[in-house]
């Protein structure tokens, strides 16, 4: 078999992107399709599902097999495509609406189950495409067109859901930071089993400005080092303790003056499909259907 | 000496107790028998939702009705000949189905004061004059159980006690002449880990036999003759199983594996577990996370070329409607099964209904047209399953398979299929056409299906989705001319399905015609029955598919002077027939929980004629 060779370029589908301009979502699709390449799958192989949001527009500008699918079920659809179909690659594209909120439940059973796809959550931490309400990962007090006094719901810490929920891969990106968001997205595809990535996306309309801080300072972005202490926290890094990575997932620029960015977790566990397909090898008795419909006590009449 | 033995053309039995007594087992064996002995036969199981009332009370009552006749039956039956009463609980809950001078069997052993209480009885029917005009067997089937067990080492008091449902079997399968190795080789199977129940429940049914054979309480034995069936390899079937059977069968005959995503729920639970067994045929069964992510899973694995199937009830499919959205218009094949039991919302979860209709022809947002077939008899529910798959995969669209509990726990003989009569399903999988652009949404002429190109086909790569699509390309469009051509393509393609003409039963001079639809078959058929048998013309249809509606309906409908459509809802298939056809029909609609008799088929068409 021949090399595949494919450039960032046969990503591209042939539909505009409409996403708003300056909207983070774009230097994240730049980022993907100039990635897919390395991962030297070919494009008939992958396939991106997304369910409803800005992000799940996403798989319409890849030039692979795709599914724009519902509010928040993408994770499901997803299973059923990765369980059935072992050789291709499934990427899940979510928002913090979708894959947190009304999609909640079917994110953290995908996780529980370590089946085999990659789940990018585009946090933006604000609801886009409904135009501006607040999200399950706003701040509390966050004034939006449905919280005109401040939100009084607290936040989830979706790498924190993600701990909890028995995920077997956990990482953060940024979307203006390519090379670390590259860095992620190799380890992220190397991972089989769930892999679940949070990348702070900025929403320059409805949200502008959330993540400044590491957004616009280069020097501010701190990253994860297996073995390594991380920033001033005194957390020693490694990848296979649940409690390292959920202390780490607890740490925040308001708090600790630092946010970890990189890879909180990563440790190997018999995927969804696999298990499936152990059992269905090891299945005693022939498929033979004759002998199925015809099983059990019978009698015959003359 | 050998008792007398009476011939009988047919009996009904209600095996009736505790939900925790074992009548479901004990009517599941004696059908099993009854096969065996080559009488036609069909049953109702009918127990509560609640696993273990309280014992002793109403509500935990438990039932299982048997009907098994020398000549081919429709139904389970009206009424019973023959009550066996575990309590007084069960007496009472089911003496007034019972019509005067019928048998029943009871053990005095639990009409107790306390249980009598329970069963709001002040003094026991069996003393009092309320049996009196019924033949009663008082029989103290618990004590004789645990005397004869005394001596079965290893086996507790409680174990004792409980196995008393197999003393009643034995003593029922020697009053009816069953034969009873198969239920001996069944205990011994069920109880393999622990020979002493073995050896306690054959003791138990043995004694229950001998018991019929020599006590004085019971003169004749009972023979009902071999049913003149066609001929053929039968065995028993309960609708959820052939049902599953269908779906493994539709499977194979297409090539695609078949993948199910279901979420536990009455009466849908057993086609999930059925199918869970036979990963031999690469069966992959998907237990969800809820209702929403079984049918999101089975779409994403058609998606993937698999044949995706959701099984549900009522409330449960409530929740698909949004993923059977998605495949109206990712025109992806997809079976929705939908086991219908009674009431909204949770309502009375084992007992059947057919009120689903509606919901799914109607019950999803905008203009979403889904084709809708209902089995007839439990038997069917494996060719209704074939067939729905085989459309689904036809014309790349969600199929409803509409079930109901009746069908779904209720057995018949079922003449077993020579699988290699089956005809094929062509799956037909897109393949790139050299250099050409693809076009996802570019539909076939005569089917008006568009392509199944499924993940790992080179050159096909393809985005679809929930928004509309631009006809052909598939591309994301507003256009406003675009929607309507679509949404009518989409309507076209379900309307042109091909489905088998109506079959009419017509009967020379008849100018009523009843209509009926799904699992109501039986009962319905059986009232016509009775009509003709009374001398007076009557004709039946029955539709299996609901959507498209046969193309000779209407013609059909026109050339009777009356329709009756009796339905176990309020006038579902009735108002769309008469909406659609404009035909004066009226309907014939009871919802108890409980199908149809015969008796009120027959007093409805009377009311007719």
């Amino acid at each position: 078999m021949s090399e595949l060779k494919l450039t960032a370029k046969d990503f591209k589908s042939d539909q505009e992107v409409r996403w708003c301009p300056g909207c983070g979502d774009y230097a994240i699709l730049a980022a993907l399709q100039s990635f897919m390449p390395e991962l030297g799958v070919p494009k008939e192989k992958i396939v991106f599902v997304s369910g409803i949001g800005c992000a799940a527009r996403f798989p319409y500008y890849m030039q692979t097999y795709g599914m724009h699918s519902i509010h928040g079920r993408a994770p499901a659809i997803a299973t059923g495509l990765a369980v059935t179909r072992r050789d291709l690659s499934v990427w899940v594209v979510s928002g913090d609406g979708d894959a947190l909120s009304i999609g909640g439940n079917h994110l953290i059973h995908a996780l529980r189950r370590n089946v085999n796809i990659k789940i990018l959550l585009f946090n933006n931490r604000i609801y886009g495409l409904t135009k501006g309400q607040y999200s399950p990962t706003s701040d509390q007090g966050k004034v939006t067109g449905s919280t005109p006094l401040g939100s009084v719901d607290y936040p989830f810490n979706p790498l924190s859901v993600a701990l909890g929920a028995g995920a077997t891969f956990v990482a953060r990106a940024l979307d203006v930071d390519r090379p670390g968001l590259t860095d992620v997205l190799r380890r992220t595809a190397a991972h089989r089993g769930a892999a679940f990535v949070e990348i702070f996306q900025n929403c320059n309309i409805y949200n502008d400005g959330e993540f400044d801080y590491i957004r616009e300072d280069k020097d501010a972005r701190t990253y994860l080092e297996h073995g390594k202490p991380f920033g001033e926290t005194g957390i020693v890094h490694d990848e296979t303790d649940l409690a390292t990575a959920f202390a780490l997932s607890q740490v925040t620029w308001e708090k600790d003056g630092a946010i970890p960015l990189g890879v909180f977790r990563d440790v190997q566990r018999d995927s969804y499909d696999e298990l499936v397909q152990a059992q269905l090898d090891n299945a005693a008795g022939a498929a033979d259907l004759q002998a199925l419909v015809g099983s059990g006590d019978t009698w015959s009449i003359a | 000496m050998a008792k007398p033995v009476e011939q009988l053309e047919s009996v009904v039995i209600r095996f009736a107790g505790d939900s925790g007594d074992g009548m479901q087992l004990t009517g599941g064996r004696f059908t099993s028998e009854t096969a065996l002995s080559g009488n036609d036969l069909a049953t109702f199981p009918d127990f509560p939702a609640e696993i273990r009332a309280p014992a002793g009370s109403l509500p935990g009552v438990s039932g299982f009705q048997l009907h098994f006749a020398d000549h081919d039956i429709l139904t389970p039956g009206d009424r019973p000949d023959v009550l066996v009463a575990m309590n007084p609980a069960a007496l009472k809950a089911n003496l007034r189905d019972l019509p005067k001078g019928g048998t029943i069997i009871v053990d005095t052993d639990a009409f107790n004061d306390r249980n009598l209480k329970k069963a709001g009885y002040d003094a026991s029917p069996l003393e009092d004059g309320t049996l009196g005009d019924y033949q009663v067997h008082a029989v103290p089937l618990t004590s004789m159980t645990v005397g004869a067990l005394k001596e079965v080492e290893g086996v507790t008091a409680r174990e004792a006690e409980r196995a008393k449902n197999m003393f009643a079997l034995g003593l029922m399968s020697w009053l009816y002449g069953r034969p009873v190795e198969s239920t001996l080789d069944f205990l011994r199977a069920k109880f393999a880990k622990r020979p002493e129940l073995v050896e306690a429940n054959v003791k138990a049914f043995n004694t229950g036999y001998h018991f019929g054979e020599t006590s004085e309480a019971f003169a004749v034995q009972y023979e009902v003759k071999p049913a003149k069936l066609p001929p053929g390899l039968y065995r028993q079937i309960t609708g959820n199983t052939a049902l599953s059977y269908g779906l493994i069968a539709a499977a194979r005959l297409s090539r695609l594996p078949l993948f199910l995503g279901a979420y536990p729920i009455t009466p849908a639970s057993s086609i999930l577990e059925e199918l869970a067994k036979h990963k031999a045929f690469g069966v992959r069964t998907f237990q969800a996370e809820d209702e929403i992510a079984a049918a999101g899973a089975a779409l994403g694995a058609s998606f993937g070329g698999a044949l995706g199937v959701t099984t549900s009830a009522g409330p449960g499919v409530v929740l698909k409607s949004e993923t059977v959205g998605l495949a109206v218009t990712l025109e992806l094949p997809l079976v929705i099964v939908d086991v219908q039991r009674a009431g909204p919302s949770t309502g009375m979860p084992t007992k059947p209904e057919q009120g689903d209709l509606l919901m799914v022809l109607f019950g999803r947002n905008s203009e979403s047209p889904v084709p809708v077939i209902a089995p007839s008899t439990p038997g069917d529910c494996f060719y209704a399953a074939i067939e729905a798959a085989r459309v689904a995969i036809r014309y790349r669209t969600p199929v409803y398979l509409l079930s109901d509990a009746y069908l779904a726990n209720g057995a018949e003989p079922w003449r077993i299929p020579d699988v290699s009569s089956l005809e094929p399903i062509h799956a037909g999988f897109a393949e790139a056409d050299g250099d050409a652009p693809f076009l996802p949404y570019k539909r076939d002429p005569e089917t008006l299906a568009r392509p199944w190109a499924i993940p790992g086909t080179p050159r096909l790569e393809h985005r679809i989705g929930g928004l509309e699509k631009a006809n052909e390309t598939g591309n994301v469009s507003y256009d406003p001319d675009n929607h309507d051509l679509m949404t009518q393509l989409r309507a076209q393609k379900v309307a042109g399905i091909e489905v088998p003409p109506v079959e009419v039963d017509h009967q020379e001079g008849a100018d009523v015609l009843v209509l009926s639809w799904g699992g109501t078959y039986g009962p319905v058929h059986a009232g016509v029955r009775r009509i003709r048998a009374g001398g007076r013309a009557v004709a039946h249809a029955h539709l299996r598919w609901l959507n498209p509606f046969p193309s000779n309906l209407g013609d059909l409908l026109h050339s009777y002077e009356r329709v009756l459509v009796p339905e176990m809802n309020l006038g579902q298939l009735l108002q769309l027939i008469r909406a659609r056809y404009l035909v004066d029909a009226v309907g014939y609609n009871r919802v108890t929980g409980k199908p149809f008799k015969a008796s009120e088929i027959e007093a409805a068409v009377e009311a007719l004629l």
